[in-house]
């Protein structure tokens, strides 16, 4: 087991890290930018070496300071968390030929699902059902009308140089498909000067649905169950619930499967994350592979009562996993707090907290590393907290979650609380009915003055 | 307290250059002083984290064995309060080991006294193998080496402090 982890990361992942590793014995190095250097992360830490000024480029993803702070402090493992480091390849290649132990999978796993087509390729030859679609740009109607019969309409007709919802168009029926072929290319050639188009199925209401898996270095692998994560901003998830409500024990099972068969595809090592798009049928298709630990984690941990650190530093240290899928027991829900102003399009919101009391009580955890008197530094992302509840059914939840969010103050700067408080209000929300649009229809109440 | 925890306290003491250092918690009361140092560094100790001393029973304190670049025993909730001096600060770009030569046997690069331009290279910081020549970038004499051979120093550690020319 290893004696010193270094931990190459911030934020409330970094003291999440530690506390694992302190749990396990094992003694730990934080990194921090000069910008951190009243975090938490950094009192924590048994020892804590500053590598750079605030920017991240000189800091945080700073391979060779990273390396420095290791090598001085005689770390034996590096745990990369998640973002910054965390799924770069040529950072874990570096890792082992310092032979410092990269707490995540090998390098040539990160590279292949790095890559979207390789990834799609890999899953195809796994037998993981991937969105059916063109393999590249389609030359003609005719083409195009062939393999539309063949996918199933609806089918959407993508800019291969496309982007920001732009030269896409759906095309419900074959009647339809000229006039929306003619559309599409028109509009990808006026916006990108490209009208190279090519077709994939049409989810319909997609809801992002994800598998936790864990692979071991001796090639077993097993799932955790789903974590339903639809309610996204800009592709920005905002909420995260398991186990999903749409979800039946058949669908967890073939999504299990599905996800052991991706992971045991690339001989996967440690703890990842098999990204999925279900459509109101539950078909489900493959959309991602992530290879690290996930934001979300803890959601997961509260409904399978799991460590999933302290597993991923397991497998790093050639423990087997038990081999057995875990599956979810009550129901969890996690509302990400960040410091935005949801009434100003979510503008970020930096500065000083100068009051912080988080909800406690049963079936409650927050995962933060903020606290009253500390400056949240402009420089990186706007989290702040992680509101986690559990109880034993989705009702129960959401009724402790409401009575968190509502025990929850912080002052100084704006957060995404009264965001929440009106999403955990919504009907269609409380019914489980939505899916990856849901945000775009969702309207923010004005908020009211507190007498 | 033990007397082995009483050790630690007094290495610290030294390793961070204090002249005096003073711990209550409670009814535990202790006072280190050392004669060496003029400049006294205040630093304030409470609240004592991962229990320096904790009544009754007191633990290991939290200083780990490595280097004193690395340690944070005593200086949480006060900011360290600099040595108040008109010097300028060579200060470490980069994570890694200080030298204050080329090699073991050949002179260091610059000595107390010495006067130092720009681009005068005062010591090496060493890391992964590659050896970097750190360069004043100010102009003045060195009045004071503030890190030992060999020692570990991170991003924005004080290495010289420089008289300006």
């Amino acid at each position: 087991m290893f004696k010193k982890i270094l931990i190459a990361n911030r934020g409330e992942i970094a003291l999440r890290i530690i506390r694992t590793c302190k749990e396990m014995g094992i003694k730990t190095v934080a990194i921090y930018s000069t910008a951190d250097s009243e975090s938490l992360h950094v009192r924590f830490a048994d020892e804590a070496v500053c590598i750079g000024p605030p920017a991240s480029a000189d800091s945080y993803l700073k391979i060779p300071k990273i390396m420095a702070a290791a090598e001085i402090t005689n770390a034996d493992a590096i745990h990369p968390g998640y973002g910054f480091l965390a799924e770069n390849a040529s950072f874990a290649e570096v890792c082992r030929e310092y032979d410092i132990k990269f707490i995540g999978p090998q390098p040539d796993q990160i590279r292949k699902m790095g890559d979207k087509i390789t990834a799609k390729e890999t899953m195809i030859k796994a037998g993981v059902p991937v969105v059916p679609g063109s393999a590249g740009l389609l030359k003609d109607i005719k083409q195009g009308k062939k393999l539309a019969a063949e996918i199933g309409y609806p089918v959407i007709l993508k800019a291969t140089a496309g982007g920001g919802g732009k030269g896409m168009r759906v095309v419900w029926k074959e009647e339809e498909f000229e006039d929306q072929w003619n559309m599409a290319r028109q509009e990808a050639k006026a916006s990108f000067g490209n009208d190279g188009i090519y077709i994939e199925k049409f989810i319909e209401e997609p809801r992002h649905i994800e598998i936790q898996i864990a692979g071991d270095q001796f090639g077993n692998v097993c799932h955790l169950s789903e974590r339903e994560c639809s309610i996204q901003r800009r592709h920005q998830k905002l909420l995260e619930e398991s186990p999903s409500p749409f979800v039946t024990k058949k669908l967890r099972d073939a999504m299990g499967k599905a996800a052991i068969a991706a992971g045991a595809a690339i001989k996967y090592e440690g703890v990842g994350t098999v990204e999925f798009l279900v459509d109101k049928h539950r078909n489900f298709y493959f959309m991602e592979m992530n290879t690290r630990i996930q934001v979300e984690h803890p959601v997961t941990e509260e409904v399978v009562d799991f460590d999933l650190i302290k597993e991923q530093i397991k497998i790093a240290a050639g423990i087997p996993i038990s081999g057995k899928n875990y599956l979810p027991k009550g129901h969890a829900i996690e509302c990400r707090i960040n410091a935005e102003d949801p009434f100003n399009d979510f503008r970020p919101s930096p500065g000083k907290i100068t009051s912080f009391h988080s909800p406690k009580g049963h079936g409650v955890r927050v995962d933060t590393h903020v606290y009253a008197g500390y400056l949240i530094p402009p420089y990186y992302d706007s989290m702040i907290a992680k509101l986690i509840c559990r109880a034993p059914s989705r009702e129960e939840c959401i009724r402790k979650m409401q009575r968190a969010l509502d025990e929850f103050i912080v002052e100084g700067v704006k957060t995404t609380i009264p965001f929440h408080q009106q999403l955990m209000n919504n009907p269609d929300f409380q019914k489980g009915n939505f899916h990856t649009g849901f945000l775009n229809d969702f309207v923010l109440e004005p908020q009211e003055e507190k007498t | 307290m033990t007397f082995k925890e009483i050790q630690e306290l007094i290495k610290l003491v030294n390793k961070n250059k204090l002249s005096e250092f003073k711990l209550k918690d409670g009814d535990f009361e202790i006072s280190i002083r050392t004669e060496k140092y003029a400049k006294s560094k205040s630093v304030a100790v409470s609240p004592v984290p991962q229990a320096l001393a904790q009544a009754p029973a007191p633990t290991t304190p939290a200083a780990p064995a490595a280097s004193p670049a690395m340690e944070k025993p005593a200086q949480t909730d006060a900011p360290k309060k600099k040595e108040s001096h008109n010097y300028l600060e060579i200060k470490s770009p980069m994570v890694g080991t200080f030298y204050r030569s080329a090699a073991p046997d050949k002179p260091p690069y610059v000595k107390v006294g010495d006067t130092v331009e720009p681009d005068t290279v005062v010591c090496i910081i060493e890391a992964m193998k590659l050896f970097n020549e750190i360069e004043a970038e100010v102009s003045g004499k060195i009045v004071k080496v503030m890190v030992e051979d060999a020692q570990p120093v991170e991003f924005g550690q004080v290495l010289f402090l420089v008289e300006p020319a």
